[in-house]
């Protein structure tokens, strides 16, 4: 009797701190209509009131990020040992549960757990405790974000990989590294000259750009955790728009040094370039296909910047894109089924979409300044800069279209996304 | 007369020499911060020989794989040590502090290049083609490359701010190629010529129409 008095008591506490709670963290702001998702309930996490981080915030925006999410409260709190009541769950139509608990450790880690149950079958699905030190305890959510992803839709979650991208604020520019989430950034560079096109190595470790601080564009390699880096290409002329092969044992990149911008190929350990096209024309902006035997770039042979693929080994190129008189910025899919870019149209700028299999293309986004799309590792969103009221801010975007979201996290002009690789877990 | 001319020539002198302090001290005073490249520089020895390389191919910007990169001049000067910060993540690398790096500033710019000649050269829209109003322009630079051998010129291509970046880098590279192109065309030598790009990254001028637009699609004299 006592108990469940008390039981109550607690219940209606956490009632109110879960609404509080979760419109402080709630950044995502979801702009589309709503499709196919899996309804979610996520409970607080017991004692996160009181760790730094808002556990089930995060993994809620997270999974709402994805698209394929529709999360409500549990009313309740639910830790990993609690049993859900599924009764009312059904009612509301809820498809899985997300129960958990976070607790200061005696030497200033933390223990978190989780625990995922199917609301449908009444099934416990599984869970994990994770010890972390506080300022590990976002990375600790986005894998707990990832795990119930991937149960749920049987896809790898992405939460927990890293995007980088340019600040511009007055005349510094910025180089940061964040999660996927655009939180916990940390710059890697800062500089008085402008910083464009970074890009992540396959490995994870390293980023490609070009930055201006010589008075000229020269491509650097960058360790992000020694922070080390080591020019890759400063020949005569610009040097810019790098890309890593599949393997990250070369990069595609764009040189001037004979005149007009042509695409090499260069180890990664620097050395001598191996000219890739050879026109009269601007070529620029290589991307390697996921298999490595191709690479697609912009080039404006045919009157007007298309995107056309040549492969790897020499030979002819091949046009991609057919469709207006402007289309730059290719992107592709790790899974080798997507390409998109950035087309100007009579409503500006918008990300492209264009299935490999059937050359179809949709267009993304309702926006008239998108720039630089780059896909999720697993193929399922894609992020892209764009200016909203003025301000560039970056943006992500199931391939549906259906699901936009707005970065949050940089109160500067953000420019200039690459997302990374999945982490090695 | 002779008393007449040396004060004269001292002060040209001073006027140089300070202002030749200003063009150095002016990297470190803006406000903007200097390239910090968190390269841990004072990692110290052997293990750091690379990065040493790198920070000071980046300050002087020539480079290890590179042919032909001309030196800027005082960049190397500046250079400072930062701190390096690492946080630890269970697999996920944070990147680290290191060493600040110097970028040359405008107020290196025009350090010599023919008197009463423009630096700019403005083209249209979608155009590379140097127009005819600006010949006379071409040939003062052209006239004063080919009697100063010595000189060495950069031609700083720029592009509007619409479109991709990279494209628009390698528009920019086009309008410096066209100018470079005429000036070889006077018979001044390519040695003495670079041709490069900033794209859209250095208007001239902020704004989004067309009159900054215009002013924004440019090729700019830089003698170093």
């Amino acid at each position: 009797m006592s108990r469940s008095a008390s039981f109550l008591f607690t219940l209606v506490c956490f009632i109110f701190a879960g609404t509080n709670l979760a419109h402080a963290e709630f950044k995502v702001e979801i702009s589309g209509v709503g499709i196919t998702q899996i309804p979610i309930a996520v409970s607080e996490f017991r004692g996160q009131e009181a760790s730094p981080q808002k556990i089930s915030g995060i993994i809620t925006a997270d999974l709402e990020r994805s698209g394929q999410f529709k999360s409500s409260p549990t009313g309740v709190l639910l830790d990993e040992n609690s049993h859900p009541d599924f009764n009312t769950i059904k009612q509301n139509n809820i498809d899985a549960v997300l129960t958990g608990s976070i607790t200061k450790l005696a030497d200033g880690r933390f223990d978190i757990r989780y625990r995922l149950w199917d609301a449908v079958k009444t099934q416990d699905l599984g869970g994990q405790s994770f010890i972390a030190m506080a300022g590990d305890l976002r990375l600790v959510s986005h894998r707990i974000a990832d795990q119930i992803y991937e149960k749920l839709t049987g896809d790898k979650g992405i939460f927990s990989t890293r995007i980088t991208y340019v600040t511009k604020q007055n005349n510094r520019h910025m180089l940061w590294v964040a999660d996927a989430d655009g939180e916990n950034a940390q710059a890697a560079l800062t500089s008085p000259e402008p910083i464009i096109s970074p890009c992540w190595a396959p490995n994870g470790n390293e980023l490609a750009y070009v930055s201006f601080e010589s008075r000229k564009p020269v491509v650097y390699v960058h360790d992000v955790g020694s922070g080390k880096r080591r020019v890759l290409a400063n020949f005569k002329g610009s040097n810019s728009a790098p890309a890593w092969a599949p393997d990250g044992k070369t990069l595609a990149i764009a040189l001037s040094r004979d005149g007009g911008t042509q695409i090499f190929i260069l180890d990664a350990k620097g050395g001598e370039p191996r000219q890739i096209t050879q026109s009269p024309s601007i070529d620029t902006e290589p991307v390697f296909s996921p298999d490595g035997s191709s690479i697609y770039f912009v080039s404006d042979r045919g009157g007007s910047p298309q995107i056309y693929r040549i492969p790897v080994s020499g030979g002819a190129a091949q046009r991609v894109t057919f469709s207006g008189t402007y289309n730059v910025s290719p992107a592709l899919s790790l899974d080798g089924r997507w390409l998109s870019f950035v087309s100007r149209g009579a409503n500006g700028y918008r990300v492209q979409l264009m299935d490999l299999s059937n050359d179809k293309v949709t267009s993304l986004t309702e926006s008239s300044q998108d720039e630089k799309p780059s896909f999720a590792p697993n193929s399922k969103l894609i992020m892209y800069a764009t200016k909203v009221s003025s301000r560039e801010v970056l943006m992500t975007t199931t391939l549906d279209g259906k699901i936009g979201t707005r970065l949050a996290g940089q109160s500067a002009n953000i420019r200039e996304p690459h997302w990374g690789p999945f982490l090695k877990p | 007369m002779i008393n007449g001319v040396c004060p004269v020539k001292k002060f040209i002198w001073s006027l140089l020499i300070v202002s030749l302090l200003a063009a150095c001290a002016s990297g470190v005073k803006l406000n903007d911060v200097p390239v910090e490249d968190k390269s841990g520089a004072k990692i110290n020895n052997s293990q750091n020989k690379d990065a040493d390389k790198a920070s000071k191919s980046a300050n002087s910007s020539s480079s290890s794989a590179g042919a032909g990169a001309s030196s800027s001049s005082n960049a190397a000067n500046n250079g400072n040590v930062g701190t390096a910060t690492a946080s630890n993540l269970p697999d996920a690398k944070q990147p680290t502090a290191a060493a600040p790096v110097n970028a040359p500033t405008a107020a290196d710019a025009g350090m010599a290049g023919p008197a009463n000649a423009a630096k700019v050269i403005y083209f249209d829209y979608d155009s590379y083609i140097v127009k005819p109003e600006f010949q006379a322009v071409i040939e003062a630079h052209a006239q004063f490359l080919k009697s100063s051998q010595r000189a060495r010129v950069s031609l700083e291509g720029h592009t509007d701010e619409r479109g991709s970046r990279e494209y628009n880098l390698a528009l920019g590279q086009k309008r410096a190629d066209a100018v470079r192109q005429s000036l070889t065309l006077l018979g001044v030598s390519a040695a003495q010529i670079e041709s490069v790009s900033f794209g859209e990254e250095k208007p001239a001028v902020a704004g989004s129409d067309e009159a900054a637009y215009a002013k924004n699609r440019r090729a700019e004299f830089f003698y170093k």
